[in-house]
């Protein structure tokens, strides 16, 4: 049986074939999906800030931002046996929901978290093979931890598969 | 982190700034406006959409910025039969089956604008603090995606969402929407202050 395993704002899940990792209705928020094909694991992380040195507060849940939920969540997939090296990586959101006019780049959070995952995702030299991401549109995430396809569905953008 | 009788005070707030919309809606609609208690909802980021059907319902939502003496943001929730209904009301027009025309998306804000504006209004008179909202801003989505960005403004200060919602309906009508006063973590303490109930400094 096909076990589907919901990862909610600021949480990170680790799983394996044939589970689905799902996040539904991304808007700014981005889902990372990380991938070790050989033993069919999977993580996805569904971040909602760019970077944990913005918290006004010392103690904070690190899977609310893309830094810490990137490093907490690869630590699970390595306690699980995955080996850092061999994974691959997938996004998908960073929408921009609200068209604001302001000087204040606070207001792109969706491009900069964005930003925030690939730089970080480089620095750890994982490759990104595809992603969805930014537009105005909100996306349902499912992440097969069978295949590491990752299928994206929208309202009146179409279903994708990347 | 919130004494009893400070929940209480936040709480009066949103009755006090939704009473004021109320009227003015029930101005605009020209009907009978209900409004509930204001709740204070101290929930996990996961949980908002679900008091709007969950995270993929398809939404209407009209967003502000507020700023001034305190900051914050305004969220106001639609689901969509009845951000068709409020339509239907205004313009006399039934919406389409793939969203909103450009009147009927302005007729759609121009009810948030002025529910945010009376609400604001209450609220500063009796707080006696300035404050002001941005021009808003529209989207219809899945509710998910809608709070978000209101959401992760939230996130940098605390790890769960903290919420003043008020829910409006009209019953003539069948309209309904929610009410999201989401203020910055700062700013929780001032409003206290300005009304004479704080255990902060």
């Amino acid at each position: 049986m096909i076990e589907t395993v919901r990862v909610g704002m600021a949480e990170y899940k680790v799983a394996k074939s044939p589970s689905v990792l799902v996040s539904l209705g991304l808007g700014s928020c981005v889902g990372v999906a990380l991938y070790e094909s050989t033993k069919k694991i999977g993580g996805l992380a569904h971040i909602m800030l760019p970077d944990s040195s913005l918290s006004s507060k010392k103690d904070f849940n690190p899977g609310k931002f893309a830094d810490t939920a990137i490093d907490m969540m690869i630590k699970d997939m390595v306690k699980n046996g995955v080996d850092p090296r061999k994974l691959i990586g997938k996004i998908a959101g960073g929408a921009q929901m609200f068209q604001i006019k302001s000087d204040s780049n606070i207001m792109q959070i969706g491009r900069r978290n964005v930003e925030a995952v690939r730089s970080k995702l480089a620095l750890l030299n994982i490759k990104i093979i595809s992603e969805d991401v930014e537009g105005n549109f909100g996306r349902t995430i499912e992440f097969d931890c069978e295949t590491g396809e990752l299928t994206i569905k929208t309202i009146g953008h179409g279903i994708k598969k990347i | 982190m919130f004494s009893d009788i400070e929940l209480d005070a936040l709480k009066e707030i949103g009755n006090i700034g939704a009473g004021n919309a109320a009227t003015a809606l029930s101005l605009l609609l020209s009907n009978k406006i209900r409004m509930n208690v204001p709740k204070v909802a101290i929930i996990p980021f996961d949980d908002v959409s679900n008091s709007v059907g969950g995270p993929e319902n398809l939404v209407a939502g009209i967003f502000m910025r507020i700023t001034g003496d305190i900051s914050g943001n305004i969220l106001i929730v639609i689901p969509k039969e009845k951000a068709c209904n409020l339509v239907n009301c205004l313009l006399k027009q039934k919406p389409g089956e793939y969203g909103f025309s450009e009147m009927e998306e302005s007729a759609l804000v121009e009810v948030g604008n002025i529910v945010a504006s009376s609400y604001i209004v209450a609220l500063s008179d009796f707080t006696r603090l300035s404050m002001k909202i941005s021009v808003p801003s529209f989207a219809y989505d899945m509710a998910g995606a809608i709070f978000s960005f209101p959401l992760s403004l939230y996130g940098y200060m605390g790890d769960t969402a903290f919420l003043i919602e008020t829910e409006f309906a009209e019953g003539i009508d069948d309209i309904n929407f929610h009410f999201f006063l989401i203020p910055d973590d700062d700013s929780l303490k001032v409003l206290l202050k300005a009304i004479g109930v704080s255990s902060f400094d």
